[in-house]
């Protein structure tokens, strides 16, 4: 075999003062780059392997290791920068598409960034959260436009099925298979301790998790997997995966490698054999064909649960999701450019969809005009980082936000991106039992709660700050954000007014 | 007259309301009275009157009070309205010379009636949305002149002052009414201008309010994908047009309206032992999310039936109530309320979301209605 002329990434630091050779990082590695030689039982890396992940970095006894993002190598160059030689270099060895996991690192302008919340003064009193009952209680489903009552006062409107959410923060679509049970157990159990929702992606429901089926989310995407009458009936919603963020327009693919016994039993597919996502539903080739799929899946659900469209934002997201409300769409979810994925084409996902927040701020303003906002939830996903990041979405017009990304972080992902690898070292994204077992559930489910305890708090602190008791105040009160560093256009598509006006 | 301005200006303020359940009508004085002694919660940049039972010569047409910016804004105003409706009357809104009071738009009122022609094939038959857009459309399009008010047998009368110069300057004193409403304003802005003063009014609804919405940016577009552009930037304009949005075109109680706008907090919804009020409760909450109203606010809203007083869930302004005789009262202070008859037979604090509604007696109102 040739020498690769892949530039490794990463520089591996070893303080020998430190370092007892204890061999702690041979093993935590999964990438084959910490070896302990078997004879004198010495230490060292193979840097090009290393893929930054910081399982040895984090778990060595002495805190001997570093591992440190290499600088640019070679003479500079603005344009061919090492990430551009790299990738030119690993599809002229492999000749394949170059594979990448998490959402887009490109530095796309963040406009949570460039939004500033209000806050009461004088005029009207701030709300002390200490004091009075904060509400971040949000119902997901389709809204009558009004209640009518009979002569004896009793209502006739009947509300059509709804999540009930005690924080409007649900964890996004992450299959079992792309991550581990123990991942995916984690976060049900956090979801439904929490009152909130997780999304199974398109994995089906392991029999395991069958017991939160009353929190999850059950996708129905192009490949259908592990989709059966109990899966539908053991649910709170049923999303049809149309796209997402990281990958608008292609399917999905599971490699056979991480297809294990379990895998194969919950997707229904054969043990080892590749799970191909086909880029389009090929039942949806138009509007009325999601139409009839949408009230496919009520009718096999009694009309008991809401069904919810999740949408890649594209250029014309805005006719899309006003189509998917108007084919009878409960919930509308719409995933962002930075949104993640646990393998996905670096090239599309770098360059395909648009930001989440133009999105939102341009969907929910149509559907408001077209006075049809309230027959549809709005979720809004893509790389939602903090509290203040869903208190701006659910402003700008979001019922609710999905988070991925960010509960894996909180249950250990060191954003290696090399989830597609099947070897996560935090035993998050893989199905190798030897890593897997890394994860305890017990303690995921700890995190995960603790991570929505803390939004939560301050999101109830931001909310009182503004003079609210109750997120339903917040939900398209783009009055409470002010932009900064935006053109006119930016601020108009976000209709938000510069931070002074 | 100031221009409007194109921003949400926030003020606190004083309001009182006396109805005579009878149906008797009274002049201003005792409403000035009460509002004479609420001098505190005003700095003389607005106050304003609204009065039911003035009109009854022309009770069954709306009347339509205009304050335009200028001659030419009556002007354009004239040019259009009999294209758009059946102008019975008009004449100017009589004002006396009063020191303090300057800066006045010309103030007009005109006596309408909807064209049969105007509402053919529109379903449902109401005129009164046909109206309703008409407003929108004169605040909106019809440069320099706005609508006052518009309801039946009642006007608003309101500019930049203290509420007994803004009295006198409109020579309320020669008016009669069974109803009336009055506010006083303290906005944190310099220049007041007259359109701001309170109250609003859509139709036969009209709203005095103390406080501020920090829910305003949701109502505001719950409203407005109803069909009621706000153009005035007031939270008293939105409840007003919250109002006509749930009384009238979604049919609700006056007391679920206002429960709409002021709902229970979860944590009460869910110790409710009343299976069927939660399902009701919930059920509101769920559907009128966007017409919750959030911050402090206290509210008087007058109707052609009485009088609603109603506060946010926490009673973060005061409002109190009380009844004497034939009278009820609402005002922020019950000093006020002392000030007009002495020690009323019954008072109340009104509690944090839970409405007040004074009707008139409804043979009164039969009886009120036939005389006219």
């Amino acid at each position: 075999m040739p020498l690769s002329l892949i530039p490794a990434e990463f520089n591996v630091q070893r303080d020998a003062d430190l370092c007892i050779e204890c061999g702690v990082c041979t093993r935590q590695c999964a990438h084959g780059c910490q070896n302990i030689d078997p004879e004198d039982g010495s230490v060292s890396s193979d840097e090009k392997l290393c893929v930054g992940c910081q399982r040895c970095v984090t778990l060595c006894p002495t805190g001997a290791l570093q591992v440190v993002q290499r600088a640019e190598q070679g003479r500079y160059h603005a344009v061919w920068n090492t990430g551009a030689r790299r990738a030119i270099a690993r599809q002229a060895e492999s000749g394949g598409m170059l594979l990448t996991g998490m959402g887009a690192d490109k530095p796309f302008p963040l406009y949570w960034d460039r939004l500033f919340l209000n806050a009461s003064q004088v005029t009207n009193p701030s709300i002390d959260p200490l004091r009075e009952p904060m509400e971040l209680r949000t119902f997901l489903g389709a809204k009558p436009d009004k209640i009518e009552f009979d002569q004896q006062g009793k209502p006739l409107t009947k509300l059509s099925p709804q999540l009930e959410l005690e924080i409007p923060v649900i964890f996004s679509a992450m299959s079992y298979g792309s991550i581990s049970l123990s991942a995916a157990m984690s976060l049900a159990r956090a979801a439904a301790e929490s009152g909130t929702y997780f999304n199974t992606g398109e994995g089906g429901l392991h029999r395991s998790l069958a017991q939160y089926g009353s929190n999850a989310i059950v996708q129905v995407a192009s490949g259908r997997f592990g989709v059966t009458p109990a899966y539908l009936e053991n649910s709170a919603a049923v999303e049809i995966k149309i796209g997402q963020g990281a990958k608008p327009g292609i399917g999905g693919h599971l490699p056979g490698e991480k297809v294990s016994a379990d895998v194969s039993a919950t997707r229904m597919i054969p043990q080892g054999a590749d799970a191909i996502s086909p880029a389009p539903h090929h039942d949806i080739y138009s509007i009325e064909d999601l139409k009839q799929l949408i009230y496919a899946l009520k009718e096999a659900t009694g009309y008991s649960k809401p069904i919810s469209v999740k949408i890649a934002a594209v250029h014309n997201v805005v006719p899309i999701a006003s189509g998917a409300v108007r084919a009878g769409a409960d919930i509308v979810a719409m995933d962002g450019v930075r949104g993640g994925s646990g393998a996905t084409p670096t090239m599309i996902r770098d360059n395909v969809g648009i930001p989440i927040e133009l999105a939102l701020g341009a969907v929910d303003a149509q559907l408001r005009k077209d006075g049809i906002r309230h027959r549809a939830s709005l979720v809004v996903a893509g790389g939602f980082r903090n509290s203040a990041d869903v208190m701006k979405a659910i402003a700008l017009g979001a019922d609710a936000v999905y988070i991925g990304t960010a509960a894996l972080i909180g249950l250990g992902c060191h954003m290696c991106q090399k989830c597609y690898t099947g070897k996560c070292t935090w035993g998050i994204a893989t199905q190798d039992p030897y890593l897997t077992k890394r994860l305890n559930p017990e303690i995921g489910v700890r995190r995960l709660k603790n991570l929505l305890r803390a939004w939560g708090l301050e999101m109830k602190e931001m909310l009182g700050g503004m003079g609210m008791n109750s997120i339903d105040s917040l939900r398209g009160n783009r009055e409470m954000l002010r932009g900064i560093d935006m053109t006119e256009q930016e601020l108009e598509i976000l209709g938000v007014l510069p931070a002074g006006r | 007259m100031h221009r409007l301005p194109d921003f949400k200006i926030p003020a606190a303020c004083g309001t009182a309301g006396i109805l005579d359940r009878t149906g008797r009508r009274f002049n201003s004085e005792d409403v000035v009275r009460a509002m004479s002694v609420m001098r505190e919660r005003g700095n003389g940049l607005g106050a304003g009157f609204v009065v039911y039972g003035i009109y009854p010569e022309h009770a069954e047409e709306y009347a339509l009070h205009i304050m335009a910016m200028d001659q030419a804004g009556l002007d354009r105003l004239r040019e259009y309205l009999p294209t758009a409706l059946e102008v019975v009357h008009d004449e100017e809104i009589p004002t006396r010379p009063t020191p303090t009071i300057h800066d006045e738009p010309v103030l007009w009122r005109f006596f309408v009636r909807v064209p049969e022609k105007r509402l053919v094939g529109v379903e449902p038959r109401d005129e009164r949305d046909y109206l309703v857009s008409t407003i929108m459309f004169i605040n909106q399009e019809v440069e320099g002149a706005y609508v006052a008010s518009s309801g039946k047998n009642m006007g608003v009368f309101k500019g930049v002052g203290y509420p007994e110069p803004i009295a006198e300057f409109y020579r309320l004193e020669e008016y009669l009414g069974h109803l009336w409403v009055s506010h006083t304003r303290f906005p944190t802005n310099t220049g007041g201008w007259w359109g701001g003063a309170h109250p609003f009014d859509v139709l036969e609804w009209s709203i005095v309010h103390n406080g501020e919405l920090s829910s305003y940016g949701v109502n505001k577009r719950y409203v407005e994908s109803n069909g009621y552009p706000c153009t005035l930037f007031t939270d008293s304009e939105v409840i007003s047009y919250m109002f006509d949005l749930l009384c009238r075109r979604h049919k609700l109680s006056i007391e679920m309206a206002c429960l709409a706008m002021a709902c229970p907090e979860w944590e009460d919804i869910d110790r409710e032992p009343d299976l069927t009020r939660k399902h009701l409760l919930t059920l509101m909450r769920q559907t009128y999310a966007g017409a919750l109203l959030n911050g402090p606010f206290a509210v008087i809203a007058g109707y052609d039936g009485g009088m609603v007083g109603f506060c946010d869930r926490l009673k973060l302004r005061p409002l109190a109530a009380a009844i004497k005789g034939d009278r009820s009262y609402l005002a922020s202070e019950e000093a006020a309320i002392w000030a007009v008859d002495g020690e009323p037979e019954e008072s109340w604090p009104i509690d944090a979301g839970k409405p007040v509604v004074f009707t008139l007696e409804e043979e009164k109102v039969a009886s009120l209605a036939h005389s006219c």
